[in-house]
This record gives structure tokens, C-alpha cells and sequence, in this order.
């Protein structure tokens, strides 16, 4: 549904991937229905005791304008021949007692279906949360935040939406229809039959509506991702936008995606004109027709005036609520989208699952000593990464992984990390496979430093604490001091308790940097993995990480990598990877001192320093 | 908004003539159904009886119609409002500066452009009209009512009373409650976008549960806020629903009295409970369409908290017809609003036409803040820069950001094809000049791309390396051909190897145009005529590169690699 235009500056990409399948039903499929009712489950009780509530507050409403009709009927002509009011008062009082029966049920059944929806999105929301979290790495460098995000945020508010807006005023409309149709063929069979008539009409319209709609509502919502994610990466990016004096070229995208959306939604509008038109149309022929039966047949006496009255005052409530139901037809199905994309994510699987029986690690305790045992690791199949990889690190020891772009060192660094699985072979910690190792375990053992350093909102103190949540501000002080990132957070404006920003904006990267290094520090991990993790930072703070290091690193095993040879000077061993293969392994001063591929890489490194 | 409507006004006045002759035509139904009783009923005249009938089923079609020309008419000004606002604000926001975007969540500002005003617009479309449709028919019936039988049309009159007085009390608390729950949503879509996009961090250090706990208490909050809402409204809305079905029953009572005592005809009782019945839909729909309109105006006040935000950085009038490129730093200084220290402050520095300065300093020591001085993506608080003698702030925006080219240390991609994304501030770019600009980044992997430049990249696309991407976002700051050039460590993240082509090539960009260079390496610094050393927020040297590094020893601590590699570096230079 976009134009041309738009196709040439998005670009070309492979399928996208969070498409519906071709019809977007309000009739769920088989894992959205599994889903809700399993969120409902727990309410059953409630839920059945809410029908019955509903059933009766319907039924009082509904009973009111049949009340007035024998009000008229039986409680006047008493009154004329002069014997009192008796009938009317007992029928007045019968009316009040109905319409306070319906506010309080309905008053119930609003609070009540209220609980049940907030707490249904409630559990929706913390399992979805939970699960993303749970999710490998792998999941999420596919899926994208983007989409993550959107699950979490208009996904579940249209599910929200349609059980705070929706669902009373659906469930108050089916009601009322079933009821009125009932009341009608029993207040007068010929009459009521007369009023039923147009029904198939009104259904086959009404399924040519739905079938309309599903049409509008994909292009809307086809027209509003796109609106949607040119929005957000402008005001992401702004800093380029503004340097680049993108703002035009961007407008003119924008008004062209908001066009298209603009016109998506036109067409649903006129849609729903037309809709309540006819449904309008098909009311209001009905209740002409009734009347001039009707009064014929009350001319000929064979319906009194009172079932006339109250079968019009009917009628008319009849086609009320069918305006009611397209209003909200569109609720209703972006809420089975939603819940249809969430479910989905629901059902994948962790890649790097939790063990079943987690094993412990021999002492309790991890010492650090990390082995790889025939590790063969492939992204996709034809093109492994690591084609079988032997390694032993010694606890304690400090290795420093050198290769070109693509050689695997950091495909080896996550697979002691475990974000992914080795697709075949065992990465072995202390002698117990990762695989078996639960996660708090395993976190407290390995701990993998990147040079994204993301930091959370909150303060520089919160950030570090990310690392043990539990340290006290000493503590964090000490790893803060101990990773030389003491002297410029002491210089924050609020030293500590300086707010970050968001996402550490207010931060220069190597002073995130320094924090993500202090995090780490903190967490005292077994086995700590620095991935470029001091690439971003300038030479002093380099040094400062670097002579902290030193004796960071004394006491526990340390997988660094990192362009910059600089860095690998602090470790015990190197190897120098090439191809997913290890072609080079020893102390650094006897390769340097060799004149193999890490003397040549030194000795270009020597030389970029002075060039 | 009224400006936003002008365009409309045929159109609105449409809009309500249709409506009121609707509401017109609805009231007549119940009055033709009392002359068919009165008349042909009861009187036993059948001839008058198909008239009457032929008429109500026209008059239902007419009605029909009305609703039907109503709403499509309905379709061009409520879209049309909402389409321009969307473009406004989006045209607003990215007039905004920095300051501004640093502190909003790019999903608070979203939120405003998409839930907020479609609520306005659902407002505007359907509960606006409602709303005045309904008061009217409400005004209208109790008329009609009050000349049908007048004790009785004050009692109807007296039943609304309970009602406003409600109504006003419910908006006041609705519109208090219903704008905490936005906020507290928009909170938890912080946490939601945090937890998405550091999902990295948050693996490596097995956080999981921690994170989720920070969650959990934000949606536990929405959860209770929520509740109280839907308490809020199931008592008013209940309440809506007792009142006219109340004065129903007192009306069936005093009617029926009446009837007895000859004061009123059975037709015309028939016909004020069909009337009244009719004012029930009216009133219990007030609850949704008044809470709906509460929403609406707690949406505008949080659309216009964005659009009143006056954007502190405006192009001035002047422009430069033929650039030099001639950089003045004249004792800028630059503090963060409410901050106690500067992060710059008494900065001169005088960088000549195509001459190349280094900027060099420690972590902190605010060396992006001064890059972003040039193009204004900041202001400076104290001092100025000047462009050939022209102050940056005379400048038009246009003419300064297509003098001033930036590459960023964090390169931006947008979802967008590769071509769109080099060509971000130069539309026009010629093959030739892209190409050249490619070959210039060394970003000839862009050839490689399954569909070339047309591959799309960024979120949403194909996924690239660091290095890849700090190429192209060189690339794009060749592109532009700016006077001045301006380097925020763009090199970070490149191999030894990419770096030196990299450099190699930037040597030929920065021979023509002014360039600024922040830098952390040896290897950087050489691509510039002179390094400027940032030192606490000010520059305390400027030289040649071998000249500060025998002479200033802070500059040694800063640029010698590790102690250990003084020598050999130093040897190197000799």
C-alpha cells in the first residue's frame, strides 16, 4: 500500500517479518485463543458471576419500557373508573425497583470487569516483560528493540483499550439486542415477527462491513508503522538530522507517510458512515412498517395501544446498539492483533535454555578455568564461524585475543558468556558444561564488558550498583576508585547522585565507559570478558583502566579483545585467531620476539603510534 | 486550533445544519407514532392511517441520509485537522534543539504524535458532535416536553439538575486521575524501551530479575491507577443510568394521574415516555462521551507542553555567499542550565581557511561540546564563534549547516536505504559525487550490499559493523562538501588497517576545507596542522604536534600510548 516513492528512500530489504498472515481475523487462532484463556483461567468464578450480573442488569433495563406499557395499560383505566391508583403505584414501584437493580448491577459489573481486565493486563504485561528478558541474544539481534518496544507499548494498550472502552459497551449491546428481539416476539408474535424480519439483511450487511474493515484496518495500520518508525529514528537521530539539514527532505517524507495514513483512515471513516447509514436506513423502514402494521392491527383491536407504544420505544433500542458494535469493531480487532503478535512471542523459545537440573559448580565457587572441547559454532549452517575449536584457559589467566574483523574472537567471547550455544562441542566452566549451569550462577561467574555501554536512567550510583545490586555506596565507591573513575564522578555535579541522562546522554562516551568498567568491577566475576571495551576511551582513562587491570585481573581469568594492541601488553597469552582457527598461542613477548602474524600486527601498531 | 480549521468552515457549517435537522427529523418519529394513536387508533379513521405511515418511513429515510451526508462530510476537516497538527509538531520537533531532545524519550514524543492525537481526533469526530448533539436533544425534548404537559416537563426539567451537578464533579476528578495513568504509562515505556535496548547489558551481568522488579512496581502503579479509574466511572456511569429511568417512574405515576383526571390525552402520555426514553441513550452516553472528551483535553495539554516549548535556537538572517572558511572561537564558554560549573569557558582559538586543528584532551574535558558549537546544535552561554566574521547566531541555519559538516563518533543510520542515508543533507548529490565520497570513506563494502545502495540499513534493515557504519557516516559528511569539516573522533572504532586508509583518504578531503579533529591517537592528531589542547573546559595550548609533545607534559601523558611505548614513538619521530 506505499507508493512508489516511498519504496525508493526506504530502501530494499528481505520480507519483513512481523506480518500477520494475510487475513487479520477477529476470529483468534488457535494460539491467541490458548493465550486468553489462560490469562482468564484464574477468573473463571468471576467471570461466570459477572454473566449473571450483566444477564440481570440487561434484563432490568430492558424491563423498564415494558413496564411503562403495562402502566399504561393496566394502571390507568383502574384510575378512570374511579378505583384508585393501586395497579399504577405497584407498577411505578416495581419500575424504580428495576432501575436501581440495573445501576447497582451495572455499577458491579463495570468495577468487577474492570479487576478482571487490569489484572488480566497486568499478567499479560509482566509475562510478555518476562519473557523478552528471558529470550537469548540471538532472539533479540533479529527481532530489534523497535518491535520489542512496540509489543510492550501499543500491543498491549490496544488490548487495554478494548477492555476499558470496549467491552462493556459490546457486552451491553449483544445483550441488549437478544433481549429486545426476545421481548418483542413475546409481547406480540406478529408484530415481533414484522420487526425480525430485516435480520438477515442486517447480518449479511454487517458481514460485508467486517469484510471491509479488515481491509481499511490493514492499511492503517500498514500506513502508521511506517508514520511510526520515521518518527522515532528522526527524533533519535536529531543530532544528524540538524547537522545535515535533513529537516526538509525529512518533512516531505513525513507529509507524504502522514498523506497515506490520513487517507487509510478517511477510508475507514466513510466505511463507517456508510455502515451506520444503512443500518439507520434498515431501523428506521422497520419501525415504519410496525407503525402502519401495528396500527392497523391496534384498529382492528387486535393489539392494545400500551404493546404498540412499547413495541416502538423497543424497536428503536434495537438498532441503537449495532452503532455501538461498528464503533468498536476496529478496537476489537487491532486487540486480536495484538494479542495474535503477542502470543507469538510468547511461544518462542529461549535458544540458550535454562538447564532443567542445574548443576553446581565443584567448591560452590567458581575458580575461573574455562575449556572449549571441540566447539564448532555456525550461524548459518554452509558457514561456521568456529569450524572446531580446542582450548584450556588456566584459571587466573589473562588472555588477550588478536585477529582481523570476522576471525571469531567475539563469537568466542559470547559463547563463554553464553548468548549463544555451540552448534556442536561443550564450552566447559570448572569442568561443568555452561548448559548446565543455572543463570545466577553463571552471571556471577562471567561477566562480558562491551563498548556498548548502555546505561540506565537513574544516577551514575544506581549504574554502578547494576553490577551487585545489593553493594553498599562504600562499595561502589571502592570499584569506582579502583577502576580510576573516582576523580571526574567525585567532579559530576552531584558527584554520585548525579543523574545520567537519558541513556547516560549527559555522559561523554568515555566517561560511560568508565562506569560500565566500575559496574563491572563491582559484579567481581570469575571469568571477565572485555570485548573493545576500551576503545572509546582516550589514553589517560586507557592507562588508568589499563594499570587498574593489573591488579584486577590478578586473581581471575580474563578474555580481552581489543584492536588497539595496547591493551593486550597486560595479558599472560596470546592468541592471534584467524579464520575461527587459532594460529598463534603464546606469552606476548616470545611472539613479538617471533616473526609471526602478532610481530607483524605489533610491529604495524608500532608504527601507527609515530607514523 | 482555530487556525487549523479555517479551511473547514463551509464544511463545519454543513456539518451542523445536518446535525440539527437530524435531530429534528429523530424527534418527529415519536410524534407521528402519537398521531397514529390518537388519530386513526383511537378514532377508528383508517384512511389517515397510510399517510401517516408513508410519512414516518420518509421521514426515516431522510434521517438516514443526514447521517450519512453528516459523517462523509465529517471525514475531510476532523482528518484534515489532525494530519496538519501531526505535520506541525513533526516540524516543530525537529526545529527543537539538542537541549530539548536530550531530555524527552523519543516514545514520550511519539505518544504525542499518535495516541494522543488520535484521541483528539476520535474527540473531534465523533464525541464533539455527540456531545452538542446530545445537550441539544436533551434541550429540545424537555421543550417539547414542557409545551406537551408542563408539570410534567419540570420534572424532567428538575431531574437534570442531579445530573450537571454530577457531571461537573466526575470531570474534575476524571481529568486529574486520567492524566496520571498517561504519565505513569509513559514512565513504564521508559523502562520498557531501557530494558529493550540494553538487553545486552542486562544478559552480561544476569539482571533479569532486577529489571524486572523495577518493571513490576511501574505496572503494579498503572494497575492501581487504572483501578481507581475504573471505580471512578462505574459509579458515575451507574448513576447516569439510575436518574432518567427514576423520572421515568415519577413520570408513568403523575402521567397516569392525569390521564384520570382528564388533563392529558393517553397518546400524548404514550408520546412524552417514548420522548423521555429517547433522553435515556442521550444521558447514560454522556459518561463515555464527557470521559472521552476529558481524554481529549488531557491529550491538547500534553500535545501543546511540546508545541508552547519556544525552540531556543533560531536561525538568524544573514547568510555567506562565499565561504572561506575562517573559525573563530572568541571566549566561548557553555554551561548546562542549573549546573554549578562550565563545561567550557574563555576557549579562543582561530583555525584559518583549510587549515586542520586537533583537539585533544581527557575524557570529560568537553571536546564534543565544542564541536557542537559550529553547526549550533548548541549555543555557547558566554563569548561567540564566528564564520568568516560573521557570528554563528546571524547566520541562517540553512547556510550554517551546509558550511559546517559533522561526523559523529556514534554514527546515526535511519531505516533507509543506503543512498538516502548518505545523501542526508545533500539531496541532489550527483553519482559521481557519491561514488567519490564512498572511495573518500573507504565504504566500497556498500557495493557489496545484497541490492548495492538500494539495500536498506539502519533498525529496520540490514544490520552493520561499527567500523561500517563510522565509514558511512564519513562518507556523509564528505558528501555534503562542507567549508568546514568537523571530525567527533569518527575513527574509534576502525581497525589498524581501515584506519590508515582512512586516514589517507581524509588527508585529501582536509587539504581543501577547514577542519576541526577531535582525537584520542598519535595517528589522528597527524592528519592536522596543529593540535589545540582542551584542558577544564579551556584551551591551555596550541602547537605542533612534536612541539607539545616535548614541551607539554600533559599532552605527553595524554597522546603517549603507554609509558613503555614513549621511547620507540619518540625514537620514530627523530
Amino acid at each position: 500500500m506505499t507508493t512508489t516513492t516511498t519504496a525508493s528512500w526506504r530502501g530494499v530489504a528481505s520480507e519483513e517479518q512481523d506480518e500477520l498472515p494475510e487475513k487479520v481475523s477477529v476470529l483468534l487462532r488457535e494460539r491467541s485463543r490458548r493465550l486468553l484463556g489462560d490469562l482468564l483461567r484464574p477468573y473463571r468464578k468471576k467471570i461466570a458471576l459477572l454473566i449473571t450480573i450483566i444477564v440481570v442488569s440487561s434484563a432490568a433495563g430492558l424491563s423498564i419500557p415494558y413496564l411503562v406499557k403495562v402502566g399504561i395499560d393496566e394502571g390507568i383505566p383502574p384510575i378512570t373508573r374511579g378505583s384508585g391508583p393501586g395497579v399504577l403505584l405497584t407498577v411505578v414501584g416495581v419500575i424504580l425497583v428495576a432501575a436501581a437493580t440495573q445501576a447497582l448491577t451495572r455499577q458491579a459489573f463495570l468495577r468487577m470487569s474492570g479487576t478482571i481486565g487490569q489484572s488480566v493486563l497486568l499478567e499479560l504485561r509482566r509475562r510478555v516483560f518476562d519473557h523478552f528478558q528471558r529470550l537469548s541474544l540471538s532472539f533479540h539481534e533479529q527481532y530489534t528493540s523497535g518491535r520489542v518496544i512496540s509489543r510492550l507499548t501499543s500491543d498491549i494498550e490496544s488490548i487495554a483499550e478494548l477492555l476499558q472502552s470496549g467491552f462493556d459497551a459490546l457486552v451491553r449491546a449483544v445483550l441488549t439486542m437478544v433481549g429486545t428481539a426476545v421481548l418483542l416476539l413475546v409481547l406480540d408474535l406478529h408484530l415481533g415477527l414484522m420487526a425480525i424480519v430485516p435480520l438477515p439483511l442486517l447480518l449479511l450487511f454487517t458481514r460485508w462491513f467486517r469484510r471491509q474493515s479488515t481491509l481499511v484496518y490493514r492499511r492503517t495500520r500498514e500506513s502508521v508503522a511506517l508514520l511510526i518508525v520515521h518518527f522515532v529514528e528522526s527524533m533519535t537521530g536529531i543530532r544528524a538530522v540538524q547537522a545535515f539539514r535533513r529537516e526538509p527532505r525529512n518533512q516531505e517524507i513525513f507529509q507524504q507517510l502522514n498523506d497515506d495514513y490520513r487517507s487509510a483512515n478517511a477510508g475507514g471513516m466513510r466505511l463507517g458512515a456508510t455502515f451506520m447509514t444503512g443500518i439507520k436506513l434498515i431501523g428506521n423502514l422497520t419501525v415504519g412498517g410496525v407503525l402502519l402494521y401495528g396500527g392497523w392491527l391496534a384498529l382492528r383491536g387486535e393489539v392494545s395501544v400500551g404493546v404498540l407504544g412499547a413495541f416502538l420505544l423497543y424497536l428503536r433500542q434495537f438498532y441503537e446498539p449495532m452503532q455501538e458494535i461498528s464503533q468498536f469493531y476496529n478496537t476489537l480487532q487491532s486487540a486480536s492483533a495484538g494479542l495474535e503478535k503477542l502470543s507469538g512471542v510468547l511461544e518462542e523459545e529461549p535458544s540458550v535454555p535454562e538447564p532443567r537440573k542445574p548443576q553446581p559448580l565443584p567448591q560452590g565457587r567458581a575458580r575461573g578455568r574455562v575449556r572449549f572441547e571441540n566447539v564448532r559454532f555456525a550461524y548459518v549452517e554452509e558457514m561456521p564461524i568456529l569450524p572446531g575449536l580446542d582450548l584450556t584457559i588456566p584459571a587466573g589467566q589473562s588472555v588477550a585475543l588478536v585477529g582481523a574483523t570476522g576471525a571469531g574472537k567475539t563469537t568466542l567471547a559470547k559463547l563463554i558468556s553464553r548468548f549463544y550455544d555451540p552448534t556442536e562441542g561443550r564450552v566447559l566452566l570448572d569442568g561443568v558444561d555452561l548448559r548446565s549451569l543455572d543463570e545466577p550462577t553463571l552471571r556471577q561467574a562471567v561477566v562480558m564488558v562491551t563498548q556498548e555501554n548502555f546505561l540506565f536512567s537513574g544516577t551514575v550510583a544506581d549504574n554502578i550498583r547494576f553490577g551487585r545490586p545489593g553493594a553498599s555506596d562504600r562499595q561502589v565507591r571502592e570499584a569506582a576508585k579502583a577502576i580510576g573513575a573516582h576523580d571526574f564522578i567525585a567532579g559530576l555535579p552531584d558527584g554520585y547522585d548525579t543523574e545520567v541522562g537519558k541513556r547516560g546522554g549527559r555522559m561523554s562516551a568515555g566517561q560511560r565507559q568508565l562506569v560500565a568498567f566500575a559496574r563491572a568491577f563491582l559484579a567481581d566475576p570469575a571469568v571477565l570478558i572485555l570485548d573493545e571495551a576500551t576503545s572509546s576511551l582516550d589514553v589517560p582513562s586507557e592507562r588508568l583502566v589499563q594499570r587498574a587491570l593489573r591488579t584486577i585481573l590478578a586473581d581471575r581469568t580474563a578474555l580481552i579483545i581489543a584492536h588497539r594492541l595496547s591493551t593486550v601488553e597486560i595479558a599472560d597469552r596470546v592468541l592471534v585467531m584467524d579464520r575461527g582457527q587459532i594460529v598463534e598461542d603464546g606469552p606476548p613477548d616470545r611472539l613479538i620476539a617471533a616473526s609471526g602474524r602478532f610481530a607483524g600486527l605489533h610491529q604495524a601498531w608500532l608504527d601507527s603510534l609515530s607514523s | 486550533m482555530k487556525s487549523y480549521l479555517r479551511p473547514y468552515v463551509a464544511r463545519l457549517v454543513f456539518i451542523w445544519l445536518t446535525a440539527l435537522v437530524g435531530i429534528a427529523v429523530g424527534i418527529a418519529f415519536p410524534l407521528i407514532s402519537k398521531e397514529v394513536i390518537d388519530g386513526p387508533v383511537l378514532r377508528g379513521d383508517s384512511g389517515a392511517l397510510l399517510p401517516l405511515g408513508l410519512l414516518a418511513i420518509g421521514v426515516g429515510v431522510v434521517e438516514a441520509l443526514l447521517i450519512l451526508l453528516r459523517r462523509w462530510a465529517q471525514v475531510k476537516p476532523v482528518l484534515g485537522l489532525e494530519t496538519a497538527i501531526r505535520d506541525d509538531l513533526y516540524e516543530h520537533l525537529q526545529r527543537l534543539p539538542m537541549g530539548f531532545h536530550g531530555e524527552w524519550q523519543s516514545g514520550q514524543l511519539l505518544s504525542r504524535a499518535t495516541t494522543d492525537l488520535s484521541t483528539i481526533r476520535r474527540f473531534l469526530g465523533f464525541g464533539m458532535l455527540f456531545l452538542v448533539m446530545n445537550i441539544l436533544q436533551l434541550i429540545t425534548v424537555t421543550v417539547l416536553l414542557l409545551n406537551m404537559y408542563w408539570p410534567l416537563g419540570l420534572l424532567v426539567l428538575a431531574s437534570s439538575v442531579p445530573i450537571v451537578w454530577m457531571s461537573l464533579r466526575f470531570e474534575k476528578r476524571y481529568i486529574k486521575i486520567s492524566r496520571q495513568v498517561q504519565d505513569e504509562q509513559g514512565d513504564l515505556a521508559t523502562l520498557v524501551e531501557e530494558s529493550a535496548i540494553g538487553i545486552r547489558t542486562i544478559k552480561a551481568f544476569g539482571r533479569r530479575h532486577h529489571v524486572y522488579d523495577r518493571y513490576d512496581d511501574a505496572a503494579l502503579k498503572v494497575y492501581g491507577t487504572s483501578m481507581d479509574k475504573a471505580r471512578l466511572s462505574a459509579k458515575f456511569f451507574a448513576f447516569l443510568d439510575v436518574i432518567p429511568n427514576v423520572t421515568l417512574a415519577l413520570v408513568l405515576l403523575l402521567g397516569a394521574l392525569a390521564v384520570g383526571s382528564g388533563g392529558l390525552t393517553l397518546g400524548a402520555l404514550v408520546a412524552f415516555t417514548t420522548l423521555m426514553l429517547q433522553l435515556v441513550w442521550p444521558i447514560a452516553s454522556l459518561g463515555y462521551i464527557l470521559a472521552m472528551a476529558q481524554e481529549a483535553m488531557t491529550s491538547a495539554d500534553r500535545l501543546m507542553e511540546v508545541m508552547d516549548t519556544v525552540p531556543s535556537i533560531e536561525g538568524g538572517t544573514g547568510t555567506i555567499d562565499d565561504p572561506r572558511g575562517h573559525l573563530r572561537f572568541e571566549g566561548v564558554g557553555f554551561r548546562f542550565p542549573g549546573a554549578d560549573r562550565p563545561v567550557l569557558r574563555d576557549v579562543w582559538l582561530d583555525v584559518r581557511p583549510g587549515e586542520t586543528v586537533a583537539v585533544v584532551g581527557a575524557t570529560g574535558a568537553g571536546k564534543t561540546t565544542l564541536t557542537a558549537l559550529v553547526p549550533r546544535l548548541i549555543d555557547p552561554t558566554e563569548g561567540r564563534v564566528t564564520i568568516d566574521g560573521h557570528d554563528v547566531r546571524d547566520l541562517k541555519l540553512t547556510t550554517l549547516r551546509s558550511v559546517v559538516a559533522t561526523a559523529f563518533e556514534e554514527p546515526t543510520l535511519f531505516s533507509m536505504s543506503v543512498r538516502e542515508n548518505l545523501t542526508l543533507g545533500r539531496h541532489d548529490a550527483t553519482d559521481e559525487e557519491l561514488a567519490d565520497a564512498i572511495q573518500t570513506a573507504q565504504a566500497m563494502f556498500v557495493y557489496d550490499l545484497p541490492w548495492g545502495l538500494d539495500t536498506r540499513i539502519g533498525e529496520q534493515g540490514l544490520s552493520l559493523s561499527g567500523g561500517q557504519r563510522q565509514r558511512l557516516a564519513l562518507a556523509r559528511a564528505v558528501l555534503s562538501k562542507p567549508r568546514i569539516l568537523v571530525l567527533d573522533d569518527t575513527l574509534s572504532a576502525l581497525d589498524v588497517e581501515t584506519e590508515a586508509l582512512v586516514e589517507e583518504a581524509l588527508r585529501h578531503v582536509l587539504r581543501d576545507a577547514t577542519g576541526i579533529v577531535v582525537a584520542h591517537r598519535a595517528s589522528t592528531v597527524l592528519l592536522a596542522d596543529k593540535v589545540a589542547l582542551l584542558r577544564d573546559g579551556t584551551i591551555t595550548h596550541v602547537g605542533q604536534h612534536h612541539q607539545l609533545l616535548a614541551e607539554v607534559p600533559e599532552y605527553r601523558e595524554l597522546l603517549a600510548q603507554d609509558a613503555d611505548f614513549d621511547d620507540a614513538a619518540e625514537g620514530a619521530l627523530r
